[in-house]
């Protein structure tokens, strides 16, 4: 049994207008052990589905529709302590303002503490040791002085650091990572990315990665899925997904990130012209097709259900223009470049 | 840190000092011999003569302002004409009902506002919400002395649960005298406690530290009386200590209302009796103590506050 | 708005500006619909007291006395038959011209005083604010019975007493706003397109800064009125027999029980104008943030 199984995830905003649906009908599964990464362009609505596991979907949005099954339960119908036992116990979340995150008033150090007595129900004093010990394998140094740091007293990779030691503080079998690393400079998101894999290795933890950067779902992830619009439009491990993408999003993604050697080259990429719909559009048929390059007329009336093409592997286009099967007007003039 | 502290210390002495003049200004600003009208119409030459020397009004004026501040730093401030002793004495007789009613509002407010509060930020925009709200613009508007007078009636005359004037010490004495003008002075402050800790709590509840203390599991109690009180409270001590000469104006008020024998009113009996020592004296204490209770709460406020402890500055 | 400077164009534009004050004004939300009308009912009988009484503030009618509530005498009458409705109207028409004097004078001049410390800091700041200190640091009541002591009783204190205090709350909130504005992109422009200072300073930067002082205005006059009916209810504003409602609510404390019409009526006619006052000036505060984030 799959430890998520999310299907057919819909998150609406209410408006004057009606509904807006940020999230239209999302499949996602994450087997246990496995890291997922959930990329797409901010709006596509990659936040709004992870934040919706936690049953933590910011006002005054609300889940209107769908299942997310954890470890065979509904989450969806958790209510109060059953829905605290859920977050405490089984799910941790680390989001993406390090800084904003901890409480300025209280030391770092207690709040770790502060969650290990009341989710694990430890004494004060193992609790305090314990904390250090959580500091200290989130690659703190000098763990027993920082204890007594208060927030802003740390730089921002520090503070992602003794976040994600809260998120993880009770053992939970997911951890939710809502663009951890968008705040942070270069050099510390690589040493956060680090850290997680490291963890993930030691303490065989399950992850779901939500990034606009594709670089950083690369470095750590498993498995891909692509969001846009709302929609998962292509899933896949990431090694295929990167260098075989079979969702002409994905191929365009991909293809907006500028290489270290393309400069100068003739076969300029380019970037993706158009904009994302906006949440109070209604588009028939394919949600990409505007932009899409190959689009036919048929894509006025597809679905966007993910058409399966192999093992683990899925994609929402039906006319799978990449597969080989249809032109590419871009390709072709590299080919004759 | 220290820096702000003795920043913090130097410009209370400034103003203290500032007080003072402007205080010693009261004597001398009175049109006519402050003496003669105290002394009224057929009052001897020698008795002026013999006051103004008690009231020093016959040395030169720049020894009489340094005079003036020696004394004030050694909390004298002559004799009072009125009651015939030093003010000092007169004054701190008066200074226990007063102390009292300050005490006494204070926890009522701090009793009912702070619940109040917390359940409109808690059910912001609902119905209880919109409600508290308006009752806080309502008991805004209205002038303490009426409010004063309305309980009087309703709680003293009418259902005689209360009397409604005069003031007696002891627990007893002081539940039965003093519960409605401390009602009273409640209502005023509970306005500002209830409007900004509210708002300082909604503005804390919507932080992402305490959506990630949500994330972790945590219960709504925990998150509202720990993580959210504990920083909203520190910005509503602060403004309790700013409002500080608002309390004051709104005692000697109360006072009148219910005939407590206290500072405040006090104040008016030696404006009455053209007592101007005992008007200074008592300007004087008012100005002073609203000095001392801003430099507290600022002071408190930096202490408590880690981020401007460590950072050695406000704002 | 229209750049042709014809004789037209300039009643086209007022013309245009009050439809857009009548189109905001039709957003305004209810709070401050209903504040504005019971102030502007208020503020009507008050002014026109002398055509809308039914007495006159003194008249007296010693048949009539202590007269309960009736048809006759929406208020009751007191001790000497006098109409309490009269005279509270005449009262209230009395302290708020008192009051909106004693608030809109010092309101610019504070600004004022306020932005100079903010826009050019240093020795101005310093001396300027540290007056404001002072000045705030008096209780305003202890200041008004000070200066009472010194001029007598009369709302001569009244109006001394309260600009000399209430500036320096002005002078304040213009100053943290100044501070803010200074780095301001569009006051940085202002230097760079070679403005003078003073230019800068009154053209660009004091009309924002008025905004939350006009803001703030509305707790002032509030408090303002609150504070002459105290003081008049104390002795030492305004004096009887004039009519202003401390000294209304003052004389019927002695018959609280049996005429208890002198001392309520009066006093819910004032908690209501406040309460008028105080939901236009939440809707004006709501109103206000929401421009300045433009």
């Amino acid at each position: 049994m799959s430890l998520l199984e999310i299907s057919d995830l819909r998150v609406e905003f209410p408006s004057d207008e009606g509904p807006l649906v940020a999230v239209k009908g999302a499949d996602l599964i994450v087997e246990q052990g496995e890291v997922v990464g959930l990329v797409g362009e901010s709006g596509s609505g990659k936040s709004l589905t992870c934040r919706s596991v936690m049953r933590m979907i910011p006002k005054p949005g609300r889940l209107a529709g769908g299942q997310i099954v954890f470890d065979g339960d509904d989450v969806t119908a958790l209510r109060g302590p059953k829905l605290r036992d859920f977050r405490a116990h089984s799910v941790g979340m680390v989001s993406q303002n390090p800084f904003g995150s901890l409480n300025p008033v209280f030391r770092v150090g207690a709040q770790v503490a502060e969650t290990l007595r009341v989710n694990r129900g430890m004494g004060r004093k193992s609790a305090r040791t314990e904390a250090v010990a959580l500091l200290d394998r989130v690659g703190i140094a000098d763990p027993e002085r920082r204890y007594l740091a208060y927030p802003h007293e740390l730089s921002g990779g520090m503070c992602q650091r003794v976040m994600i030691a809260l998120a993880t503080a009770s053992n939970p079998r997911l951890l939710l990572a809502d663009e951890p690393t968008t705040a942070l400079d270069v050099t510390t998101q690589a040493q956060i990315l680090r850290l997680l894999v490291r963890m993930r290795r030691e303490q065989g933890m399950t992850m779901l990665l939500v990034s606009h950067d594709f670089g950083v779902i690369s470095e750590v992830c498993d498995r891909v899925a692509v969001m846009y619009g709302g929609y998962i439009v292509e899933t896949g491990p990431v090694d295929e997904i990167y260098h075989d993408p079979q969702h002409p999003y994905t191929r365009a993604l991909l293809d907006s990130i500028p290489e270290l050697d393309s400069a100068g080259s003739s076969s300029r990429r380019e970037p993706l012209s158009g904009y994302p719909p906006e949440l109070s559009e209604r588009v028939e048929g394919c949600v990409f097709a505007p932009r899409c390059r190959f689009a036919r007329p048929e894509c006025g009336s597809v679905s966007m259900e993910l058409e399966p093409l192999g093992p683990g592997r899925a994609s929402a286009c039906p006319v799978r223009p990449l597969a080989g099967g249809c032109a590419d007007p871009q390709s072709r003039a590299e080919t004759s470049a | 840190m220290l820096t702000y502290i003795l920043r913090r210390v130097v410009i209370s002495i400034v103003v203290l000092f500032g007080i003072a003049s402007l205080t010693f200004l009261i004597i001398h600003l009175v049109p006519g011999d402050p003496a003669k009208i105290q002394l009224g119409q057929r009052a001897t030459p020698e008795a002026v003569a013999k006051l103004h020397h008690e009231m020093g009004l016959d040395k030169p004026l720049g020894e009489q302002y340094v005079e003036f501040l020696k004394n004030a730093a050694s909390f004298d401030f002559g004799r009072s004409f009125t009651f015939k002793a030093p003010t000092s004495e007169v004054v701190s007789n008066r200074l226990a009902p007063t102390a009292i009613l300050i005490g006494y509002g204070l926890l009522i407010t701090l009793v009912v506002g702070v619940p109040l509060a917390i359940l409109a930020a808690v059910r912001q925009g609902g119905i209880v919400d919109n409600a508290i709200r308006l009752v806080t613009t309502f008991s805004f508007a209205m002038p303490p002395f009426w409010f004063g007078l309305m309980l009087a009636l309703l709680l003293g005359l009418e259902a005689n649960l209360f009397p409604v004037s005069g003031y007696e010490s002891g627990i007893d004495g002081i539940i039965e005298t003093m519960t409605l003008p401390a009602l009273t002075l409640a209502l005023a402050l509970m306005v500002i406690v209830v409007r900004n800790l509210r708002s300082s709590l909604i503005e804390v509840l919507g932080s992402d530290y305490v959506d990630a203390a949500r994330a972790r599991g945590f219960g709504e109690g925990r998150i509202v009386l720990k993580h959210a009180l504990r920083n909203s409270v520190i910005g509503t001590i602060t403004i309790l200590g700013s409002i500080f000469g608002f309390l004051i104006s709104v005692l000697v008020l109360i006072e009148a209302v219910f005939q407590l024998p206290g500072a405040g009113s006090l104040l008016l009996q030696a404006v009455q009796r053209r007592d101007y020592e005992l008007v200074q004296a008592l300007a004087l204490l008012s100005g002073f103590v609203v000095v001392v209770v801003s430099l507290f709460t600022d002071l408190f406020h930096a202490v408590i506050d880690p981020r401007i402890r460590l950072a050695g500055h406000s704002e | 708005m229209s750049s042709a400077a014809t004789a037209n164009g300039t009643s086209l534009r007022s013309s245009s500006r009050a439809r857009t004050v009548l189109r905001t004004a039709g957003t305004l939300p209810l709070g401050v619909k209903i504040g504005g009308l019971v102030v502007a009912i208020f503020a009507l009988a008050a002014i026109f007291a002398p055509l809308v009484a039914p007495y006159g503030p003194d008249q007296l009618d010693l048949n009539a006395i202590f007269a309960a509530p009736s048809s006759a005498h929406w208020f009751g009458t007191d001790d000497t038959g006098r109409d309490v409705f009269s005279r509270t109207l005449y009262g209230l028409r009395l302290d708020l011209a008192l009051a909106l004097l004693v608030t809109y004078i010092p309101l610019p001049l504070g600004a004022l005083a306020g932005a100079v410390a903010g826009f050019f800091g240093g020795w101005a700041d310093t001396i300027i604010s540290r007056i404001a200190d002072v000045m705030i640091s008096f209780p305003f009541i202890v200041l008004i019975i000070a200066i009472v002591a010194i001029i007598g009783p009369g709302v001569e204190a009244f109006l001394i007493g309260v600009p000399l205090a209430a500036w320096a709350l002005y002078a304040r909130l213009a100053r943290s706003r100044m501070l803010v504005l200074r780095e301001q992109p569009f006051m940085l422009a202002t230097a760079a397109l070679g403005y003078s200072r003073r230019r800068a300073l009154f053209r660009h930067a004091f009309p924002n800064v008025l905004r939350p002082c006009l803001v703030y205005s509305t707790v002032d006059l509030i408090g303002n009125l609150l504070l002459l009916a105290g003081l008049s209810y104390l002795g030492v504003g305004i004096q009887p027999p004039t009519a202003d409602l401390g000294s209304i609510i003052s004389s019927g404390q002695p018959y609280l029980l049996t005429a208890w019409w002198i001392t309520t009526l009066p006093g819910l006619t004032l908690v209501a104008f406040g309460v008028g006052v105080g939901l236009v000036g939440e809707g004006l505060a709501d109103r206000s943030s929401e421009w300045s984030a433009q």
